[in-house]
């Protein structure tokens, strides 16, 4: 087993115990705080570009018939919109947290492979200005839906090498961040933190980090099958050439189901951190909660099927899929029930990381319930391609990932500054959030049962009305955000003084409270002792 | 429901404000006049005309209303705790309570067993619904950017047309067109030249596309299937007899920029009337081919697979 030996010997560089100053404190960033810090920022602006994207829909679906955006383009918004939220802000904001909180949660001095970290941030920027650039090109961005089923992702212009591209190049940010996260957590644990230990945050982490690395490279290989079927007359995925469109499908969604997990199971593990701390209470049922991650992420292996019942399937793969993905329902549900029961006779208070972890509670449910919905094979072919799909992840990711990010970031950002940040004012973001992600999501259930497709920018008039409150609350919802960065800054600029516990009357669990706030440059410099 | 339901979009009444409030909360309890009309109220699934879809909705709201029950329980509880053990009442937290193996045995149990008594009667569904033998008309179905293609087999044997948008709807869904879609009828769900069936016949369709990925949807008859350049996909259904009218649907995989605008009409015909119309399509037929000119509408299927290879083999 992994022990760690490692925080004695990485001092000698002693040039390296203060922060660079200026532009050379970024872009050479070794630190593990600095590099968190970028990517946190990256995923911030990503967050609002894609956001932006997504106004742009929801404008245009405000009422029936094209006023402002012609369908190609609204296409082009739909497909950037998931591909910007998915691979520009959930998953390197986790990979900001991780970068922050694993080191300091394992009483490690830094992450273990700090120059490849910078290098698997530093591709991000020039992955997404390849990818954004696309606008400007003839054709403009890709359109086909950020699935790229082909043939129609074929059919892109000339930017779709520099979407692939830009898909490789993220990819292999996220497999180098995979990497050092279990490198770390593998070896660079203090003595005596045995891996049952280990809080629940980097349990998360360590098992995304291996999701990542075995199905990014399945999307890498996927996506270079479509640019020699588009350049070199190879026949993947054309059927004219004797290739089989349908093995993409099968292809990307064996990467595409294990990343939903990729986009939750972090989250999952900062709303186990968040509960205990606010209920005053240990987590409930710790080893179960680490054994039903794990169960999730083996069955998430196994269910890439029932993205694509409507395609035509054999009966035997239909019972398959089905049984296979409601039972992911069984260690979903283990979860509820032990963040419910970490509640139960604790004793609750109301901070904003605790008010967001409740919403992730009940909202992330209510996306697991249309979830298990639309396990039901039959039922899943008149859900399949509507809204009610829309509606489905976008409850899973919004208030569930998304969420579970403004949790994480609201109950670690006094430890990253060392100030206090507006409580006041988080509510009022919380809140909003909260009630305007509702507005904006819950009547897609109701379009998408009624018959509404997805991915159309025009629709029959009798679903004008759902539309018109959706978009309403997604303009609320979106407006609602900027509250967000405004909190961060000014907490980044100053405020009360927060101290080494930061929810002092709490006394939160976990190596990172013993350190001061902000931490020392190089967190743990001498091992802690773990009881 | 004899009448010809050709105006029947019109019925699916376009709740005002407050009704959407109403709507909302009664959705929520799953509640509604979904129950008693085929097509969907506006929240929620229609019960439809086929076997296959009036399982489905059955299915779905068994479902549903299981997610209810334990969204009330586990809500419930939930909601409970958040009320009950608040620190700013005094609660002080009982930190022993922290594992209890025969608490987390029965809530992993209890959830394999609903999911259990769930699955049987969805897997009975899907093996009814993949039983395509024995069917008396076969349509082949072609997808094309943007329209669909209709070959019959069997009974309608020579009967093949193009079924594209309907052109009032087209100009009206023009980008800044000036005209308001709520004076189109149907907007957005007309076609040209709908497909006709009889009612009471298993028919089967043979789905397939000539360029990219598209999808067969009617959400009235439960029945939706990709269209696959390279694949033939299978599809049956039988409209109840008494239920004949127009039903509609779109495209439900993007297939592109006019993808929102390829819609589905079927027009159900009793078997009587559906013979009727193949008489008449084939002594149409039979009409456009004697002057000369070897065939426009009705055998468009050459050409227009000419026109649409080249992007589907770039």
């Amino acid at each position: 087993m992994a022990h760690a030996h490692t925080s004695d010997t990485a001092h000698h560089d002693d040039h390296h115990d203060q922060p660079a100053t200026g532009i050379k404190r970024w872009l050479f960033a070794t630190n593990h705080k600095d590099i968190g810090t970028m990517y946190l920022v990256f995923s911030l602006i990503m967050f609002f570009i894609g956001g932006a994207m997504a106004m742009v829909i929801r404008a245009e679906l405000f009422q029936p018939g094209l006023q402002l955006v012609d369908p190609v383009f609204f296409n082009q918004m739909t497909t950037n919109h998931a591909l910007i939220m998915i691979f520009g802000a959930v998953m390197p904001a986790f990979v900001g947290l991780a970068n922050w909180m694993v080191p300091l949660q394992i009483g490690a001095p830094d992450m273990a492979l700090p120059r490849m970290n910078n290098f698997s941030f530093w591709i991000l920027p020039f992955a997404f200005t390849l990818l954004l650039s696309t606008l400007f090109v003839p054709g403009g961005m890709a359109a086909g839906g950020w699935t790229l089923y082909p043939p129609l992702s074929l059919q892109t212009g000339d930017s779709f090498p520099m979407l692939i591209f830009a898909i490789h190049m993220m990819g292999a940010s996220s497999i180098m961040g995979a990497i050092n996260v279990i490198v770390t957590i593998m070896n660079m644990r203090a003595p005596g933190m045995t891996l049952l230990k280990m809080p629940l945050f980097a349990w998360s982490w360590l098992i995304t980090a291996y999701l990542l690395i075995a199905v990014m490279p399945v999307l890498a290989g996927a996506v270079t099958m479509l640019l020699t079927d588009h350049f070199f007359k190879t026949s993947f995925f054309n059927a004219a050439g004797g290739g089989d469109p349908v093995m993409f499908e099968h292809i990307f969604w064996f990467f595409g189901h294990p990343e939903v997990y990729i986009m939750v199971l972090p989250a999952f593990g900062i709303i186990s951190e968040i509960l205990p701390t606010f209920s005053r209470k240990p987590l409930f049922g710790a080893t179960s909660m680490i054994y039903a991650i794990a169960s999730i992420a083996f069955l998430s292996f196994i269910v890439w099927g029932h993205h694509m019942f409507a395609d035509g399937m054999p009966v035997a793969a239909q019972l398959f899929y089905m049984m296979a993905t409601m039972l992911i329902a069984v260690p979903t549900g283990v979860k509820v029930f032990n963040w419910t029961a970490t509640m139960w006779r604790g004793s609750l208070s109301f901070e904003p990381p605790m008010l967001f972890a409740i919403a992730f509670l009940f909202l992330f449910s209510i996306g697991g319930f249309s979830g298990l919905m639309l396990a039901i094979v039959p039922a899943d072919f008149q859900y399949n391609q509507t809204y009610f799909v829309v509606a489905h992840f976008h409850y899973v990711l919004v208030p569930g990932a998304i969420f579970g990010i403004m949790a994480g970031v609201y109950y670690w950002l006094p430890k990253w500054t060392g100030h206090m940040y507006n409580m006041t004012l988080a509510k009022w973001h919380f809140w909003l959030s909260a009630i305007f992600v509702n507005v904006l999501f819950f009547p897609q259930h109701f379009l998408g049962l009624a018959g509404m497709p997805r991915r159309i920018p025009d629709y029959a008039v009798q679903f004008t009305d759902w539309n018109m409150v959706s978009s309403i609350g997604g303009f609320a919802f979106g407006l609602s955000q900027i509250l967000f960065p405004i909190i961060i800054i000014q907490c980044v600029r100053g405020g009360q003084k927060a101290t080494a516990e930061v929810w002092a009357d709490t006394h939160p669990t976990g190596l990172e409270w013993t350190l001061p706030s902000p931490p020392p440059y190089h967190s743990f410099t001498t091992a802690p002792v773990i009881p | 429901m004899s009448v010809t339901r050709g105006d029947h979009d019109d019925s699916i009444s376009r709740p005002n404000g407050l009704a959407c409030a109403c709507a909302l909360i009664l959705a929520a309890l799953g509640w509604g006049s979904a129950a008693h009309a085929n097509t969907s109220n506006g929240y929620n699934l229609p019960i439809g005309v086929t076997q296959l879809s009036r399982d489905i909705y059955t299915l779905h709201m068994e479902v549903f209303w299981v997610c209810v029950a334990i969204a009330v329980v586990v809500f419930g509880v939930m909601i409970y705790a958040l009320v009950k053990f608040r620190h700013s009442q005094g609660a002080i937290a009982d930190t022993t309570l922290v594992h209890s193996t025969k608490v987390e045995i029965i809530w992993t149990i209890i959830p394999v067993v609903i999911l259990v008594a769930m699955a049987i009667p969805a897997a009975r569904v899907i093996l009814f619904m993949e039983d395509t033998r024995n069917s008396e008309l076969s349509i082949r179905v072609t997808g094309y950017q943007w329209k669909w293609q209709y070959q019959y087999m069997d009974a309608g044997e020579g009967v093949n047309f193009f079924s594209t948008l309907a052109r009032d709807s087209n100009f009206a869904r023009q980008l800044r067109s000036g005209i308001d879609p709520k004076t189109v009828p149907n907007y957005l769900l007309e076609v040209d030249k709908p497909m006709v069936i009889p009612s009471g016949t298993k028919v089967r369709l043979l789905l397939t596309s000539m360029d990219v990925i598209h999808a067969w949807w009617v959400p009235d008859f439960g029945a939706k299937r990709s269209a696959i350049p390279g694949f033939v996909n299978e599809l049956w259904f039988r409209v109840d007899p008494g239920k004949e009218g127009i039903y509609r649907g779109q495209c439900a995989a993007l297939c592109g920029r006019d993808h929102g605008f390829m819609p589905i009409v079927v027009d159900v015909r009793t078997p009587d009337d559906f013979k009727k119309w193949v008489e008449e399509q084939k002594a149409a037929v039979k009409q456009a081919a004697a002057p000369a000119a070897p065939a426009a509408s009705t055998d468009a299927a050459p050409p227009a697979t000419a026109q649409v290879l080249p992007t589907a083999a770039n």
